[in-house]
């Protein structure tokens, strides 16, 4: 199942590049917000569209990708089809949100480093704050923030989303 | 008081009245009363960045400013020592070395290196905020340069320098924060990038974060080998520069000392590259005579001695390979005279006869070991060593040269003329070809054998010359940014030029990469160097290359005549275009029935500049016009390798070259379309 995600990433078709760029003029100020739409539709911003992006702008590959690193917003890794983010501002942290993101890694197989599952399902980041400090310890998936997280809590919501996708598959 | 100071358009630094003379900042009017103000980020001749805060001065009534960014005004009272200033310096150099790799006895740079000197200066005697953690690798992938972001400390250097000199911009800042490093796109390493090898950026560095890779432990490996002849060449820029780490003036013309050093050291011969120069100066001459009388190879003539210049060229202008002299570098000559005629001389068989060259340049270390340059797997040129590698090596030798008396070169490859010895300089090339041009094409005898025109420190100078009753019009060029600028203008048709003289380092092999630092007051170690180029000229009782006896030696002996079969076979070579990018195919539209036909575009910059976007954008247009846009897949690549035919694209497996606008629908709809009705 993880091989086959890949070559469909792989082989995502990249026909937006060029809308985007045209949209933006090719004009190199508006950088930021040709790899904002790019990533939006790529989930991440793969190295030969940079390099194209930047052959197209007339700038250094090396320019664009000081851009893309330097803003968290932008990954060079595939990301996962959800997102997850842990909030790790203050109130959650004091309530236990390392806690919450071990136990989410764990519930994905996340090792090491690794952020995104292999099967390009999920991945996890934290984030500072996601204004929801009542609820805390709390997290996001996608658009949705759910609350008063614990281990059984996070069990049923990681579970729910796994038979959730697999359903869909088939 | 401050009154009369602001009618006179003066300001007052430490307490010293200036009146001001447009300077663009406060660092240049400190400079010119002699006010040393610290600086890393500061070049006079790159844009003003103001990343270092070295510069800090106290302005009356502002308080703390850079001194790179700020203007000057009347009135100003300035202070760049007071004591705030110090603690602010202080501070910020603490910070540098936090972050910095501070094993300095054993460091490349050591004992010359601006932050060891600079935290000298200001007595850093601690540091508070710990030492660097967490270590990257090195980057050793190249011949010329060796990278270490450890030692790095931000400062930009070699960012601007990149991208305002040499129009490259191989640097730029990744990451942020703690984590921030200056780096090649993606994290690669210089050999996977477009890097020239230059080491301008390794010249400006104010630490060891990007050095000369050093070949001196080989290199004295070969000469004290008793089975080895170990035979050295000395580029021209070398011998005005060797004395600067000896404490001698800048320019101090130390040829003798330095063949004195070799010999002691036990090199067995040593030759003057100025005398492969005449022999390139004859070789190319003669090539550009065929092309101005329109007997072979198109104008301008671009002179290829720069290994840099040459390697871009072949990347970014494969239409030009045609017009670039065939005639090898001086080096090289040297190296195939080496290994193919004083073996012959000396009596020494070819796998004992060791060359070493000792070069301004890092660049020559990556054009020694192209493989055209290789002979039954020998190099021509076994080691490279840079101006700042045999200082090294002499330092090492327990040598005293200050006080070496000075020997001349071997005979009889050891007499180069002032046109050889001018090619160390921008405009040399150009100067040396014109003194034989002129009496070669006239027949009469050249007396004023000085081109004012050619030489100066502009980075674009132009004239036109007569020569026989035809005006050749020559332009003399550097530092890769203005390269590019120059030839896009020729091909816009705004200018014309018959010979093109280029060359990548600022004022030619006297800026040299692999030059001492030129620190720190860059513009007047330059002149010196060039004056010192320019006397030793003056100083040769043979001033053109066509006197040099070594050219008749090496005609009669050896290869018969310039550009005759054998000094072709021996003394030139070829070019080809180079790819740059993975050939990975960018998959712009993907087509969804089996039965298809995959177009690539070629995307690579010459294709690119010559409007392949809008190719790629017309193919989707008439695959959609035609309804197969199901059955087209329509893809970028970098590079086709046919640069010069461009643009170009790939349908299945063939090239069709020089598409355009125009022909696009008739290619597509005979290429394309009849192969769709055949799959």
């Amino acid at each position: 199942m993880a091989v086959a995600n890949e070559e469909t990433v792989l082989s995502r078709r990249f026909e937006k590049v060029n809308t985007v760029l045209e949209k933006y003029g090719r004009n190199p100020l508006n950088l930021i917000q040709v790899l904002q739409e790019v990533q939006a539709e790529y989930r991440y911003l793969p190295e030969e569209i940079l390099t194209y992006v930047a052959t197209a702008l007339g700038i250094s590959p090396s320019f664009v990708y000081g851009v893309a690193t330097f803003y968290a917003q932008f990954s060079l890794e595939p990301k996962g089809k959800h997102i997850i983010r842990v909030c790790d501002g203050t109130a959650c942290h004091v309530r236990g949100s390392m806690k919450v993101l071990e136990v989410v890694r764990e519930q994905l197989g996340l090792r090491g480093e690794d952020i995104t599952t292999p099967d390009l399902l999920f991945t996890v980041e934290t984030v500072a704050c996601i204004g929801a400090c009542a609820l805390a310890p709390a997290l996001m998936v996608d658009e949705e923030v759910y609350g008063q997280m614990d281990q059984e809590k996070i069990e049923n919501l990681i579970e729910e989303m796994i038979e959730k996708e697999k359903g869909g598959d088939q | 008081m401050n009154n009369r100071v602001h009618e006179k358009k003066a300001l007052t630094i430490d307490g010293q009245e200036v009146a001001l003379q447009n300077e663009k900042n406060i660092l240049e009017v400190a400079k010119r009363v002699k006010v040393d103000i610290p600086t890393f980020c500061y070049h006079s001749e790159l844009s003003v960045y103001g990343a270092c805060r070295m510069c800090l001065v106290e302005v009356e009534g502002r308080g703390l400013m850079p001194a790179c960014s700020t203007p000057p005004e009347a009135g100003m009272v300035i202070r760049t020592n007071s004591p705030r200033i110090l603690r602010a310096r202080k501070m910020n150099l603490e910070l540098y070395l936090a972050n910095h790799n501070r094993d300095c006895t054993t460091c490349e740079r050591n004992l010359n290196c601006r932050l060891q000197e600079m935290s000298s200066r200001m007595g850093v005697d601690e540091v508070r905020f710990g030492e660097r953690e967490h270590m990257v690798p090195q980057d050793r992938s190249n011949y010329s340069l060796v990278r270490d972001p450890n030692k790095c400390i931000l400062c930009g250097d070699c960012v601007r320098t990149c991208q305002e000199i040499e129009g490259i911009g191989i640097y730029d800042f990744s990451r942020r924060g703690s984590r921030a490093l200056a780096e090649p796109a993606f994290g690669k390493d210089l050999s996977e990038v477009e890097c020239v090898f230059c080491g301008q950026c390794s010249l400006r560095c104010p630490t060891a974060a990007i050095v000369v890779r050093s070949e001196v432990e080989e290199a004295w490996e070969k000469v004290l080998d008793p089975e080895k002849f170990v035979v050295a060449q000395i580029a021209p820029a070398v011998r005005v520069a060797v004395g600067e780490a000896f404490n001698l003036p800048p320019g101090e013309i130390t040829t003798g000392k330095i063949v004195a050093a070799l010999k002691k050291i036990g090199f067995d011969r040593v030759y003057d590259t100025s005398v492969s120069a005449d022999l390139t100066t004859l070789e190319e001459s003669e090539e550009f005579f065929r092309r101005l009388t329109g007997k072979g190879g198109p104008l301008p003539h671009f002179t290829s001695c720069c290994p840099s210049w040459v390697l871009y060229a072949e990347r970014n202008y494969p239409f030009y390979l045609k017009n670039l002299s065939s005639a090898r570098s001086p080096q090289q000559m040297f190296g195939s005279v080496i290994k193919n005629f004083v073996t012959q001389l000396e009596d020494v068989p070819p796998e004992k006869i060791v060359s070493i060259s000792i070069m301004p340049c890092t660049s020559k270390k990556f054009e020694a070991r192209r493989p055209e340059f290789y002979q039954d797997e020998r190099a021509d040129v076994d080691i490279v060593m840079t101006a700042q590698e045999i200082i090294k090596m002499i330092k090492q030798a327990n040598v005293d040269f200050r006080e070496l008396d000075p020997i001349p070169f071997d005979v009889p490859l050891g007499l180069g003329t002032g046109a050889g010895v001018l090619y160390g300089v921008t405009g040399g090339v150009t100067e040396a070809v014109l003194r034989y041009a002129h009496e070669k094409l006239t027949g009469e005898k050249l007396t004023e054998v000085e081109f004012s025109a050619v030489r100066g420190e502009k980075y674009l100078r132009e004239a036109e010359v007569e020569i026989a009753g035809r005006k050749v019009r020559v332009a003399v060029v550097f530092g890769l940014a203005n390269v590019q600028q120059l030839i896009k203008e020729i091909r816009e048709g705004k200018r014309t030029y018959d010979f093109v003289e280029v060359m990548n380092c600022p004022q030619g092999c006297i800026g040299g990469g692999g030059m001492p630092l030129a620190y720190p007051d860059r513009e007047e170690i330059m002149k010196r160097r060039a004056h010192g180029l320019y006397s030793a000229d003056r100083l040769s009782s043979l001033r053109k290359a066509q006197d040099n006896p070594a050219m008749k030696l090496l005609y009669e002996k050896w290869l018969q005549e310039p550009n005759s079969d054998i000094a072709e076979r021996f003394l030139h070579t070829g070019y080809r275009s180079r790819k740059r990018i993975t050939d990975e195919v960018i998959r712009i539209q993907e087509a969804k029935e089996s039965q298809k036909v995959d177009i690539a575009v070629c995307v690579g910059t010459s294709c690119y500049l010559k409007g392949s976007y809008s190719i790629l954008q017309g193919l989707l247009e008439l695959a959609r016009e035609h309804g197969v846009e199901d059955r087209v897949s329509i893809g970028a690549t970098f590079c086709l390798e046919r640069c010069a035919e461009g643009p170009n694209i790939r349908i299945n497996e063939d090239i069709v070259t020089g598409v355009e606008e125009h022909n696009l629908r008739e290619i597509f709809e005979k290429a394309v379309m009849s192969k769709l009705a055949s799959v």
